[in-house]
């Protein structure tokens, strides 16, 4: 089957579902998904793109269907928009060029991260064997292992910022204008209000969505929870912390003029701690709930592409942890090699991993708190 | 799906004589099963539907019907003991079982708390996007989502849950439940509703509380009461109300409650499966049209009544009509209006194509047109509501609601009665246990939910009224079981 026809099927199959729903409305108290659709009752491709990235994949309104399968009418509400989603972001994928090509990243997205995790692994370590003789990059010697631009005798610093900043800002890029396509496809008619704004990073913050209406969500099987929320916002967290450790090494270094690598007590060092610890910790009770949960939900592409993103960001805490812990040793050389190869990878595959549902989920919510102040003010 | 906690799909094992036991699945029998083991019994629940049925046509509800003295979350305003029984009065024609009535309006109060208790969650008026109700709570999710709720309590508290276990046989004797007979269904996804009884089971528990609904699910059953007709009726809910336990008890000699004939039938898309279609299965835009026979002709005034209740008054229409089959038709303006529905309208360019899409004659249906569209008249000057259409010197007339219908294209969905219940159970005395023809009670046999709704309701209908009596009645039935065996 071509992609096209595959998209139609898709589509076909949400427009069914969602009519279906709309008839019955029961679940309009779990999230917003439910209204937002009824009041898009003509279902056009762009309508069932934006309610596909409203919907977070809570579940709860498979359990509670009364349609569900086995049902004549086969109404999966989560596992029809996940696959939704992941059509959306081939389709929207800038540039689009390639993205026939690179379709089966989003497609097989467990494969597609190790490959090219192993690649970048491989390709630091080649680059540090080949650049930096065996006798500093194994050195038992303190002062060459942690003392003042130690990580440099490793890795240059430019080349650092080459691994670092290039792909990221490719990534970037390619993102950014993705989901500018995708706005100016959903987009309510007027402006952007900084209520409406304030309203949608609300709605991410707390993750309103994914409250069940109160509740909690069908984490694993038809009993409520709030695990994966409170995972998920550690996961957020633990990334921007550990984003923030970059930034706080990036003023160090650029305007007060240290260089790495940092004492324990740094700003970098303890903000790059508790972000790997918390993506570690995070990232772990999520890969334990994806495989305990109840698959019938789930879409199995966009659950490969789930187990993926988690992978790379396990990768990327774990082996940054296992840095700072063993800075001081002969190791140091070597997994500041693997470490930066799982952040090249990381960055190499952000465009094309689950990190992009965030920017579409939020225009979702949005464009949806956009709709809402227009409702109020009528 | 995933399928926690053991409960065993088959009738391997069963305990030969359970304290309890419970026939049924729905939201009467997971009352009576939460409120038996609470009130210290062992439980056995036999639930004839697979595991992904189960749960009778609570799955397909939504409210439930409560007395409330002040506004609450859940409901606005109140709505007091006078008022509930008013209303419950009213829609039966007063033929209500009064002492029955108080027990479910006094009792009704304090459901939404003890299902809460259990686990059940509900949606509060404050999430803004709920039908405005004073007299109903809504369920977050609908029945399906409180099921899972109440099974899982069940399971936490104990109660041995069968699936695909159903009643086939039982004898009362001198005043007392002696045995039943049951047997697991050997295909857990077949909706089919045969027991092909690939183990049958005789058990003699010490009290049985009966809460497997009535029989609409039985097509011969409907077709000794309502003859061919009965074949060209869709059933809205579960297959497997199919009223083997309601037959048994009557041929033993218990007394019946209710009305044999009666049927709560409304309209529903002819297109619908046979079975378990529900709620979306549901026809509501009559008065945005006009409705006619297979002949091509007009049934009754489409805009006269535009309450919930119309549903109910078209299903019955709907039977008497030739092949059970009518169409409501509207034009180009209506279907813009039209409420979503769970199959798109028949569309046609002009009337010919309509009527050809439907098998309707031809003449006949431009006839019926031409006619209707020159006897509307708009509303009285001044007024510009155009409820106010209204037609006349037509029979029947359509006295609201009568919009010319000219513009193309034409639509039309067909429609057909959706049998929802029936009004023929068992009765039972102010302790749900089961009345005898001549006069008794049998002392160890106890019924809630469906199968004794018609003590309350032999006929006519309320929103949410079968949930308030499911849960109100099966808590009752399962405590006076509990208590019978218990002491």
């Amino acid at each position: 089957m071509s992609s096209d026809e595959c998209l139609h099927d898709t589509r076909a199959e949400a427009r069914r579902v969602l009519g279906i729903c709309n008839a019955c409305g029961y679940c309009n108290g779990f999230c917003d998904l439910f209204e937002a659709s009824k009041r898009r009752p003509a279902a056009t491709a762009v309508d069932l793109e934006h309610l596909a990235h409203l919907c977070h994949g809570c579940r709860n309104c498979l359990y509670a269907c009364q349609y569900a399968p086995p049902h004549a009418f086969g109404v999966n509400v989560p596992k029809t928009l996940a696959r939704m989603r992941q059509r959306s972001y081939v389709e929207r994928l800038w540039p689009g060029t390639w993205s026939g090509w690179l379709a089966a990243a989003f497609r097989h997205g467990v494969l597609t991260a190790s490959l090219v995790s192993v690649g970048a692994i491989g390709l630091l370590l080649w680059l540090v064997w080949m650049s930096v003789p065996s006798e500093v990059l194994f050195s038992a010697h303190s002062g060459v292992q942690s003392g003042t631009g130690a990580f440099y005798r490793i890795l240059p610093w430019w080349g650092m910022v080459l691994i670092g900043f290039l792909p990221l800002g490719w990534a970037m890029l390619s993102i950014g204008l993705s989901l500018r396509r995708y706005w100016r496809a959903i987009a309510p008619p007027g402006s952007v209000s900084w209520r409406a704004l304030g309203s949608a990073l609300h709605d991410v913050v707390v993750m309103r969505n994914l409250r069940g209406g109160g509740p909690g969500c069908n984490d694993l099987d038809d009993r409520a929870s709030h695990l994966r929320r409170r995972l998920h916002q550690t996961l957020l967290v633990g990334l921007l912390l550990s984003f923030a450790a970059t930034l706080a090494a990036t003023f160090q270094h650029h305007v007060l003029g240290w260089q790495a690598p940092y004492p324990l007590l740094s700003a970098p060092v303890l903000l790059g701690t508790c972000g790997g610890l918390a993506m570690t910790c995070a990232v772990v009770g999520l890969a334990r709930l994806k495989r305990r949960e109840d698959r019938s939900p789930t879409d199995a592409e966009a659950r490969s592409l789930d187990l993926a993103f988690l992978g790379l960001l396990f990768l990327v805490a774990v082996t940054g942890l296992v840095l700072l812990a063993l800075r001081a040793t002969p190791a140091m050389g070597v997994l500041l090699a693997v470490h930066l190869g799982t952040v090249l990878a990381f960055f190499l595959l952000l465009p094309y991993s689950k990190f992009v549902h965030a920017g579409y989920r939020l225009l979702s919510l949005l464009a949806e708190a956009l709709e809402r102040a227009g409702r109020q003010q009528v | 799906m995933g399928a926690p906690g053991a409960t065993a799909a088959a009738g391997h094992d069963l305990p030969e004589q359970p304290d309890v036991l419970v026939v049924g699945g729905g939201t009467a029998a997971l009352c009576a099963a939460i409120a038996a083991r609470r009130g210290g019994a062992g439980v056995l629940l036999l639930e004839q539907a697979p595991r992904w049925l189960r749960g009778g046509n609570t799955r397909h509800s939504r409210n439930l019907r409560i007395r409330h003295e002040v506004p609450t979350p859940l409901s606005p305003g109140c709505y007091d003991r006078d008022e509930f029984c008013a209303d419950l009065q009213r829609a039966t024609g007063g033929s209500a079982d009064a002492a029955l009535a108080r027990l479910l309006v006094e009792h009704s109060a304090r459901s939404t708390d003890w299902l809460a208790a259990a686990g059940v969650q509900f949606q509060p008026v404050a999430s803004g996007v709920l039908p405005r109700s004073r007299k109903t709570a809504f369920l977050l999710g609908g029945g399906t989502a409180m099921l899972n709720r109440l099974y899982a309590a069940a399971e936490a508290l104990g109660v041995d849950i069968r699936y695909s276990c159903g009643v086939t046989d039982l004898k009362l004797e001198r005043g007392r439940l002696a045995w039943v007979d049951c047997a697991s269904a050997s295909a857990s996804t077949s909706t089919s509703t045969s027991t092909r009884a690939s183990e049958r089971t005789r058990l003699r528990p010490r009290a049985v509380v009966v809460c497997c609904g009535g029989a609409q699910a039985n097509r011969a059953w409907l077709r000794s009461r309502w003859g061919d007709a009965a074949d060209g009726f869709i059933n809205r809910g579960t297959p497997h109300a199919t009223g083997e336990v309601l037959h048994c008890l009557l041929r033993d000699g218990v007394r019946a409650a209710g009305d044999p004939d009666g049927a709560y039938l409304v309209a529903v898309d002819a297109r619908s499966p046979a079975d378990d279609g529900g709620i979306v299965t549901r026809v509501r835009c009559m008065p945005a049209g006009i409705v006619v026979d297979g002949t091509g002709r007009r049934i009754h005034d489409e805009g006269g009544d535009t309450a919930s209740t119309r549903y109910a008054l078209w299903g019955r229409r709907l039977a008497d009509c030739p092949g059970q089959i009518a169409h409501v038709i509207l034009d180009g303006q209506g279907l813009r209006g039209a409420p979503p529905s769970l199959y798109p309208p028949l569309l046609a360019d002009d009337v010919d194509a309509l009527a050809a899409a439907l098998s309707i004659p031809r003449a006949a249906l431009e006839k019926t047109l031409a006619e209707y569209n020159a006897a509307v008249r708009p509303p009285a000057a001044g007024d510009e509501d155009v409820a106010g259409w209204h037609t006349e010197g037509l029979t029947p007339p359509k006295s609201r609601h009568a919009l010319p219908l000219t513009e193309p294209p034409f639509g039309a969905y067909p429609m057909r009665p959706g049998i929802t219940f029936t009004y023929h159970g068992v009765a039972v005395d102010a302790d749900t246990r089961v009345r005898l023809e001549d006069g008794g009670v049998v002392e160890n046999l106890f019924a809630a939910g469906m199968i004794m709704a018609p003590n309350l309701m032999p006929r006519g209908y309320l929103s949410g009224l079968a949930m308030s009596i499911g849960v109100v009645f099966g808590r009752l039935a399962g405590e006076e079981a509990a208590r019978h065996v218990v002491g």
